[in-house]
């Protein structure tokens, strides 16, 4: 598998692939920018910005409500994003794909709709350690007013759900699991899909948050047998303010509108409003019509690149990523799974992560410090805050060879 | 370029902080906390009437908050209640107005530096926050937020 891996990262022409991303050529401080923070959020290629000049240019109107020509161009532009999302996630249906504003929408819409009609006093939802907070909060307020109660996967040292745990939490009064797909402090890679199945057995949903999955590997949500998933288009290459929520048809169809307006109606009386039908139920009001025509040339562009050659790749750089992190005396990682996509979390003894993120600023690099909106992953680990470099397929092995001296710097600095 | 902020006498307190211990007989404390970084802080005043008699604190945080405290607590001792308050004003208008630095300052005009890093004068303003909330005598957590 690893030598089939790197066979498929060899061929991989990182240096043409830069090209494509405007952003990547400039100096910090007089020095070439590093962006190692793309699980924040992605750089965007020309294809994507080209997209929405394009629509905002010639296309530029409402959708869904004009006999006009630019309104059926808009309208059209922004469907076919909807059948670019359902291939790139492998949905059945294309009405099985909701546009929201982006991960954070997608769970808080699930928990609202689905979560107050589903879970009654005494229910629990199951929840995991390594939660970004948008996959933590939205549970927490559900369960306060529902009365239900929320537990918790717990972690181990390398940061891995233990499973056997799991299974001891699910009972018939688990209404819901939501689990991250791949963890933004930590980089771990679950094991979703027996995640998903351990759900299915004890009659509960899942709900997958693939915010940080969706730009690194091969997404199937039919493989998976996921309820629910949810990604953001800034992590996969597209715009903020965007993102897709994928549910199943009975689920979607049993579930309550999430926000009343215009677009998710039939019709329309002082007496009685009937609602429209999937997907369009959930999108009340004028969508972010640009964002949406721009995901879709992400999608695009990543699939013409190809998910597994991302991963491919990404995982050479991972590889020697680490190991030159490694050889930084008093550098400890943080998140060391087995299974692992391309983030380095780490601390440096008696060096603060925040003066570690300036002084690398100051040499062009990119990082992020911080907790990671996972205070509780910070909590776990006894440490109040790490450095993050988030790899993605633009980077170089050269731009890690500039992290590490950078950190040789820092250390110089406060030794 | 980056020496600018971390300059030889905060890389000094950073390492070696001084009045870094918890204080039994204060009369006045409080805790800051800096939700950004995770950066806490525990302040310790001694008052004898309106003067400062003592200062300390403990607490972990990057370097230039620990400088920040460090360097603050010693330039407190002996300042009236008043004096202690209008320090801080100027503390401030240094790091964030293009305001000349002036003399009165003493050590702490090493932070001026920070004006070029708008993302750590919170970092530097913690300790002084802290400080506020202990001398106006209000017991809860002060965040930077
Ligand atoms: C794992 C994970 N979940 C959810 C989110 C939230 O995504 P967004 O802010 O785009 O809604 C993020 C983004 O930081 C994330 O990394």
């Amino acid at each position: 598998m690893s030598t089939v891996r790197s066979e498929i990262a060899a061929g991989f022409d990182v240096q043409k692939v830069r090209e494509d991303f405007p952003v990547l050529k400039q100096t910090i401080h007089g020095m070439p920018l590093v962006y190692l923070d793309s699980a924040a959020t992605a750089q965007k290629p020309f294809a994507v910005i080209d997209a929405i000049r394009k629509f905002h240019e010639v296309d530029c109107a409402n959708i869904h409500r004009g006999v006009h020509e630019l309104s059926q161009r808009s309208t059209a532009a922004y469907e076919e994003t909807r059948s670019k999302a359902r291939r790139f996630l492998n949905a059945r249906f294309t009405n099985e794909l909701i546009f929201v504003r982006g991960t954070t929408e997608g769970i808080n819409l699930v928990s609202s709709s689905w979560g107050r009609h589903n879970v009654k006093t005494g229910d629990e939802i199951v929840i995991s350690a390594m939660e970004h907070h948008s996959n933590i909060v939205p549970w927490q307020m559900l369960c306060e007013e529902q009365g239900a109660k929320l537990r918790v996967i717990p972690m181990n040292d390398r940061g891995e759900l233990i499973l056997e745990e799991y299974q001891k939490l699910l009972n018939p009064r688990t209404r819901m699991v939501a689990v991250t797909h791949v963890s933004n402090a930590l980089g771990t890679i679950n094991p979703v899909r027996q995640i998903i199945e351990m759900a299915h057995q004890a009659g509960a949903l899942a709900l997958i948050d693939g915010a940080q999955a969706a730009p690194h590997m091969k997404v199937d949500v039919q493989a998976l047998d996921a309820d629910f998933y949810a990604i953001s288009g800034h992590k996969v290459v597209g715009p903020t303010g965007i993102g897709i929520l994928y549910g199943k048809t009975a689920l979607l169809n049993a579930m309550p509108p999430y926000q009343g307006g215009g677009d998710m109606i039939k019709t329309v009386t002082f007496e009685k409003t009937t609602y429209a039908d999937l997907p369009y139920k959930f999108e009340a009001g004028t969508p972010n019509i640009a964002g949406g025509i721009g995901l879709g040339a992400a999608f695009d562009y990543l699939t013409h690149l190809g998910l597994d050659q991302i991963a491919a790749y990404e995982h050479e750089l991972l590889l020697y990523g680490t190991e030159a992190l490694l050889r930084i005396p008093g550098l400890r990682i943080i998140g060391t799974a087995r299974e692992k996509a391309a983030v380095l979390s780490f601390v440096i003894e008696g060096i603060h992560p925040h003066d570690i993120g300036t002084v690398l600023d100051r040499q062009g690099i990119a990082v992020r410090t911080g907790h990671h909106c996972a205070q509780p992953v910070m909590d776990w680990f006894h440490v109040p805050a790490t450095t993050r470099a988030s790899l993605a397929f633009y980077n170089t092995t050269a731009e890690i060879d500039a992290l590490t001296a950078g950190l040789k710097k820092v250390k110089e600095i406060f030794s | 370029m980056v020496d600018d902020l971390y300059q030889e006498t905060i890389l000094d307190h950073t390492k070696h902080p001084r009045n870094c211990h918890a204080m039994a007989d204060a009369t006045r404390s409080a805790e800051g906390y800096n939700p950004l970084c995770g950066d806490k802080l525990k302040l310790f005043i001694k008052m004898e009437g309106d003067v400062v008699k003592d200062a300390s604190f403990l607490g972990s945080g990057c370097a230039i908050s620990t400088a920040s405290a460090s360097l603050m607590t010693e330039s407190l001792k002996g300042k009236t209640r008043d004096e202690a308050l209008k320090l801080l004003e100027k503390f401030h208008d240094l790091l964030t107005t293009d305001s000349p630095v002036t003399k009165d300052m003493g050590k702490l005009v090493v932070f001026c530096g920070v004006r070029d890093y708008p993302a750590r004068v919170k970092c530097a303003t913690l300790a002084w926050h802290t400080l506020k909330t202990a001398l106006n005598g209000t017991p809860e957590t002060v965040t930077t937020e």
